[in-house]
């Protein structure tokens, strides 16, 4: 199975409130609060740690869950979120400058 | 507002965190509208390392919206600086206010990449000689469209901010067809502000009641015009708990000085972010709490008004009538307009003419003369 990265898309807006995680779509400006997987995920989401690390490290130690369908799960979440603009996914690590332009 | 950003106003006000700020980066323009309300000679703008701090702390504090208007803002040079910084490194959700002016294609490619919001266009006509009259920058309008246009194709969100004034009345249909032409959006207020020195005169450059009735009447702006001009249930306990507006609450302004106001409609001081930390100012500034106090049962004549839950009452604008728990006079009139009653604050004004006139005029005096005449 391929690896799949993630990184926050840049043109999405967030600010962490009392804990609740506000994104807005950078696609069309529409608000949204993540749950606490998809907050795992935004937070996790640095472009070069890969999915099933994330899922190992941070999601099967806060909840319980089996992990092939932990990452089942994170992969669908993943796939939603960047259809939203909220993160980018590649099977290759994902790598920006400071202007947030891919590289 | 849709629920979820009602919920996460809610959750906000409970937490006392400041949502949205407004932000002016300058009072320096390129234009000279005759209703602007500020001194545009530079007394020390923040410096583009005093603005990146401030944004991280309006970050730190909560801050998700972040309007940035002036002044013209693209009369900074680090204005594309300050925007990445915003977007890229901090996230705010960003909003410009802007003439728009100096936006040409590569800007408008910039604004894209960048990821602002929307980008609100101040349009006062559809008509050069009204629009360029109002900015007294020939060509203005055409420039200002031009813009729009860049910033269209780019598939940024565009928005007409238009202020009714006598000069512009007849023509706030044209610049919504000229929105919808251009397929942006277009707003329309009916506030002319007094300038920030508390110098009123500008006020006389507002819409007359008659024009005022009629933009209440158009079903086009308002909706159902008999639910909109309907007068109001009378208050009950619960309504007159409510908050005045958002001023202090969830939001507040930063002027270009660091100066830091419950509303840029607000003007007063409750400290300043080149002082102390923005945080500390938005939770312990003795006045800054005071605004957020208020209450509408705890208004001055307003309490009593028939208007009191549906009047737009601004308190920034109350407070420079003098009094911010007091009556704002040009809400007091919209409501007066929008429904046919008149306001409490009306109704005291005019008792106290009344009262005036009772006392009379001494006999042979001038005025006892011109009164005969009458």
């Amino acid at each position: 199975m391929s690896k799949l990265y993630m990184a926050r898309n840049p043109r999405a807006a967030a600010r962490s409130l009392d804990g609740e995680m506000m994104i807005m779509s950078g696609r069309d400006s529409t608000l949204f609060t993540l749950n606490k997987t998809a907050t795992i995920l935004w937070q996790s989401a640095d472009g070069a740690t890969p999915l099933d690390e994330i899922v190992e490290k941070k999601i099967c130690t806060e909840f319980e869950v089996e992990p092939n369908e932990a990452l089942a799960d994170a992969e669908t979440l993943a796939r939603e979120l960047a259809d939203h603009e909220i993160l980018q996914i590649s099977e290759a690590p994902i790598i920006r400058n400071a202007a947030g332009e891919k590289r | 507002m849709s629920s979820l950003l009602q919920e996460l106003t809610e959750k906000a006000l409970a937490k006392n965190v400041p949502l949205s700020v407004q932000l002016d980066l300058t009072y320096r323009c390129n234009e000279r509208c005759v209703h602007c309300y500020l001194d545009h000679d530079d007394h020390g703008e923040m410096t583009t390392a005093e603005i990146k701090h401030l944004l991280d702390e309006m970050a730190d504090a909560g801050v998700f919206v972040l309007s940035l208007s002036g002044g013209e803002i693209f009369l900074r040079k680090d204005l594309f600086e300050i925007l990445e910084y915003a977007r890229f490194q901090r996230q705010f959700c960003v909003k410009l206010k802007t003439n728009a002016i100096m936006i040409r294609e590569r800007e408008a490619a910039r604004l894209k990449e960048i990821g602002v919001e929307s980008i609100q266009i101040s349009i006062y006509s559809h008509r050069p000689e009204v629009h360029d009259g109002i900015t007294l920058v020939p060509g203005s309008l055409q420039r200002s469209l031009t813009a729009a246009r860049f910033l269209k194709s780019q598939g940024l969100r565009v928005i007409f901010a238009n202020v009714l004034m006598t000069e512009n009345a007849q023509d706030y249909r044209g610049v919504i067809s000229l929105a919808e032409e251009l397929g942006v959006e277009s707003t329309l207020d009916p506030t002319v502000t007094p300038m920030m020195d508390g110098d009123r005169s500008v006020l006389s450059l507002g819409a007359d009641q008659a024009t005022l009735r009629g933009v209440f009447r158009d079903q086009g702006l308002v909706g159902d015009v008999n639910e909109f001009c309907a007068i109001p249930a009378p208050a009950d306990e619960d309504s007159l708990a409510a908050l005045p507006c958002s001023a202090g609450h969830t939001a507040c302004y930063v002027s270009p000085y660091g100066d830091v106001f419950p509303c840029v409609q607000f003007p007063l001081p409750t400290g300043n972010v080149r002082k102390q930390k923005f945080i500390d100012i938005w939770r312990h500034s003795e006045k800054m709490n005071e605004v957020r106090a208020i209450r509408l049962k705890d208004l001055t004549t307003c309490t009593s008004c028939t208007h009191v839950t549906s009047c737009t009452r601004c308190p920034g604008l109350a407070f420079m009538e003098g009094n911010m728990r007091g009556p704002s006079s040009q809400d007091c009139e919209k409501s007066f307009v929008r429904t046919g009653v008149p306001s409490a604050n009306m109704l005291v004004k005019k008792r106290a003419t009344a009262n005036l006139v009772q006392i009379g005029a001494l006999p042979n005096s001038p005025s006892a003369s011109a009164a005969a005449l009458a």
